[in-house]
């Protein structure tokens, strides 16, 4: 197990490299003068370095003079010191910006991942279990339009009908006007009322394809041998589901939350763009906009990162919970 | 020799099992007997699937969505009246406040030596004048007045030399301006006296008996007693305005209609304010504007949107682009997926690894971020929209093969082990044989399915994209550009007909596709179903 681990570790170490490479490459094929006009404007910013400054750090960080080689290692030799330069478009650290956004993105993630798994799972479940059924076609479609709903359409949807016509939610932000006056504890609620339409927005785009895998599983687990073997005993239908056939279906189910979880910290982008929430998807969706090197070189590492950590605890995970597929 | 014959007859048998026949109890012809070939119907698995597919009513329900779509976006274009990015007008008129006429009644003052005819001297001199008298002294020094027209006209002197006049007239500079005190007091005494010409600091000019005064050929200056202002700075009267202005001021017309040098007509408002002894002139004109943001009505269906283009076929032509850049981006992902998860799978060993691996690289590539920085260095760039959507049509074609070639290679791979792939190597069928007509085609239901539902995902992608401005760009039109006015809170309080129907008509396609997708998957692999 340890070996398989180590192995898994060494390769997701090789496949950063390229992929670090890749994005590195990206950003040496941006024009020169894209780049030049953006430090340019970056830099009449209230607080900015100057426009020399910027530049020096550019070509001190990524070494944009020698070749594409020479210079991808250089800039790898600066990010494994931890050294990801200073933002344009925030004139911070780059480090310290994500800092400052990355908590908020991450509770929303796992508030909504939180209420994903409490809906999908059952929904999924009982789907399987009556199968063909209203209930089935019903969940099923739910699962699919959730799917199939385009994110920014659905908040649209959502603004228009909570916040427009009904006057519950603001449009944006998350604070209100009168956050300052608020004793903490009303400062934690407003934040909190102002989260609730991002994360509805997030909940219904993602839980469908979990309510899908759910009910896929469980359909392959309660077509197997055993639970046949389980009824034939005469067992309740309630045992033989909820004890012999979901424990099984959890295998599968624990390695795609599994695979999932580091994706809370990447934030997300569209949505926390469409409700202005400051967290790290609107931070970087700002900065690559805005042409702000640093920072958006830094947020495409960090999410490549979080996917192969969650590809290395999906194998790893499903190694754990099934012993059957364990390699020797 | 028959040994051979009978090998190969079972070989080809086993070839054959990929497209084994299914035979169904034909209830029609019950009386046959039970043996007779007559009584079963031969079906192919194409018409299984088919069959299959045909009776899952929510994939024909998606299957009847996507016709629509299709019918809608690529026929309904050609239908549409308007054009792709056909603009619409409308006449709107606007009053706005335009100019002010004024009748001067008072004597106004101009001054040769601002010092000796300064404004206390000056109300000295309106004094003296409106008492008869001839002179007046006024701090030491003693003016004559020279009255040139009775109560209208007269000319103040100091030691014999004119230092100012007062005169209800005014004269005024045409091109603006000032005229300096000499043209002016030169111009009054020869409108005074009547004449149609007269000299001032050397140089001829006629005068008309309107009081216009011409220089060379060229208008001068004019002489009146209506004073017409301009509310806007930048206007300048031509003279035929002012004198039909002044004439329907007098004659007391509310209105006239005055066509100006360019053509442009415009009918103007007199109102006469009694107690400023003014007339505020309003004009009125006829401006074609963009009919923008029109509601629904019968030329336009679903109204019009922010240029004054046509809703309903900027639906249609943005369906076509969203449809096609779909299709061309899973052409492309299925295209460089099946190759390159066919190499893989088909030779296995350290090209299956180094494909692998590259696959890997490419799941690692955050697309949305990859995209967004492009889209944003193309805008820096003024890239032109047709380069742009041909840009982002190949990036996720590019960035999404590696999903379809970890399938195809799976696929490859359990299929190579299987007892038709050893017939084939025996019976000698060479490589590219084998591959193209024998293990691609056991790759395509689950390729087909992947595809349909990518189809739907790269709408999305795209629509997402063009919904940030990144994506397909105006004057072509997307789903999600169409959508992209929402960022404007006043559309999505105001103009419903703006953004809900693209969002719904992309919901529904993407719905569809996921949906017939769904069914496809089940057509083709019953085991999925108890």
């Amino acid at each position: 197990m340890r070996k398989y681990i180590i192995r898994r570790l060494l390769i997701s170490v090789v496949i950063l490299f390229f992929v670090a490479f890749v994005i590195y490459a990206l950003m040496r094929c941006l024009p020169t003068s894209y780049v030049e006009a953006m430090a340019r404007q970056k830099s009449m910013q209230p607080n900015s370095k100057s426009y020399e400054e910027w530049m020096e750090q550019l070509s001190a960080m990524y070494n944009m003079d020698g070749s594409i080689i020479e210079g991808f290692f250089q800039w790898l030799s600066q990010i494994l010191r931890g050294d990801f330069g200073d933002s344009w478009k925030w004139t911070v650290p780059v480090i310290e910006k994500f800092n400052d956004t990355v908590w908020l993105s991450f509770i929303m993630g796992v508030i909504s991942f939180a209420l994903e798994i409490i809906i999908a799972i059952p929904l999924g479940i009982i789907a399987a279990t009556k199968q063909y059924s209203v209930t089935d076609y019903v969940i099923s479609i739910i699962a699919l339009a959730g799917i199939s709903l385009p994110t920014f359409f659905f908040a649209s949807l959502l603004k228009l009908v909570f916040s427009v016509r009904l006057g519950w939610f603001d449009l944006y932000g998350l604070v209100g006007k009168n956050f300052r006056q608020l004793s903490p504890f009303g400062q934690f609620m407003d934040k909190a009322y102002h989260l609730v339409l991002p994360i509805t927005v997030l909940v219904v785009i993602s839980m469908g394809s979990l309510m899908r895998y759910t009910r896929t599983n469980m359909l392959e687990v309660l077509s197997a041998d055993y639970i046949r073997t389980a009824r034939a005993k005469g067992l309740s239908e309630h045992k033989v589901i909820y004890y012999h056939a979901f424990r099984n279906t959890l295998i599968p189910i624990v390695t795609i939350i599994g695979e999932s979880l580091p994706g809370l910290f990447g934030g997300a982008l569209i949505t926390e763009t469409l409700f202005a929430i400051p967290g790290i998807g609107f931070a970087s969706y700002q900065s690559m906009v805005s042409g702000d090197i640093p920072f958006s070189m830094f947020y495409m590492l960090f999410l490549a990162i979080l996917t192969l950590i969650g590809n290395l605890l999906a194998d790893v995970l499903y190694a754990v919970v099934d012993p059957r597929v364990r390699v020797a | 020799m028959s040994e051979e014959k009978k090998n190969n007859a079972s070989l080809n048998e086993a070839l054959e099992k990929e497209e084994t026949l299914v035979f169904e109890v034909n209830k029609d012809n019950e009386d046959y007997s039970l043996n007779d070939d007559r009584r079963v119907k031969v079906l192919s698995p194409g018409q299984l699937v088919a069959k299959r597919f045909f009776r899952n009513r929510l994939a024909v329900t998606g299957m009847a969505i996507l016709i629509f779509m299709f019918v809608f976006s690529f026929i309904g274009g050609v239908l549409s009246p308007y054009g792709e990015d056909q603009k619409f007008y409308r006449m709107d008129t606007q009053v706005k406040d335009y100019a002010a006429i004024m009748h001067n009644e008072d004597f106004r003052y101009s001054a040769a030596d601002s010092t000796l005819f300064s404004s206390s001297v000056q109300a000295q001199a309106f004094l003296a004048v409106s008492q008869g008298k001839d002179s007046f002294s006024y701090r030491g020094n003693d003016y004559e007045i020279e009255v040139v027209t009775d109560n209208y006209f007269f000319i103040v002197k100091n030691q014999g030399n004119i230092v100012g006049l007062g005169c209800k007239e005014l004269v005024t500079s045409s091109a603006g301006g000032n005229l300096g005190f000499q043209f002016t007091l030169d111009a009054l005494m020869a409108h005074a006296a009547g004449e149609s010409e007269f000299t001032s600091d050397g140089k001829t000019y006629t005068m008309d008996e309107d009081g216009v005064v011409y220089g060379n050929g060229e208008e001068v200056a004019y002489i009146s007693e209506y004073i017409v202002k301009a509310i806007m700075g930048d206007v300048v009267f031509s003279r035929e305005f002012k004198n039909e202005l002044i004439d329907a001021a007098e004659s007391g017309q509310k209105s006239f209609q005055f066509t100006d040098d360019n053509g442009n007509e415009a009918e103007y408002i007199l109102k006469y304010d009694a107690a400023a002894k003014l007339w505020d002139v309003q004009q009125e004109t006829a401006t074609r504007i963009f009919d923008t943001y029109s509601s629904p009505s019968k030329e336009h269906w679903l109204g019009t949107d922010r240029n004054g283009m046509d809703m309903l076929t900027r639906l249609m032509y943005g369906g076509r682009i969203s449809l096609m850049i779909g299709f061309i981006v899973v052409l492309i992902e299925s295209f460089l997926g099946v190759v390159m998860g066919g190499i893989a799978g088909y030779f296995g060993g350290w090209v299956d690894a180094l494909i692998m691996r590259l696959v890997d690289i490419f799941f690692c590539i955050p697309s949305m971020p990859f995209i967004i920085i492009v889209g944003a260095a193309m805008d820096a760039a003024n890239v032109p929209s047709l380069t742009r959507m041909i840009y982002l049509m190949l990036i996720l074609g590019f960035l999404g093969w590696a999903g379809v070639a970890r399938l195809v290679r799976g696929q490859i791979l359990s299929l190579r082990e299987q007892e038709f792939m050893t017939a084939t190597e025996a019976t000698g069928i060479a490589p590219s044989r084998r591959i193209f007509k024998h293990l691609i085609p056991n790759v395509m239901p689950q390729l087909i399915v992947i595809m349909t539902m990518g189809l739907g995902g790269t709408i999305i992608t795209e629509a997402t994209l063009s919904f940030l401005g990144l994506g397909v760009r105006f004057p072509f039109a997307s789903w999600g550009n169409i959508i992209n006015d929402v960022n404007d809170t006043f559309v999505l309080t105001n103009y419903w007909f703006i953004w809900i129907p693209a969002g719904v008509l992309l919901l529904l396609t993407v719905l569809a596709f996921n949906i017939v997708g769904d069914g496809l998957r089940d057509a083709f692999d019953p085991k999925m179903k108890r």
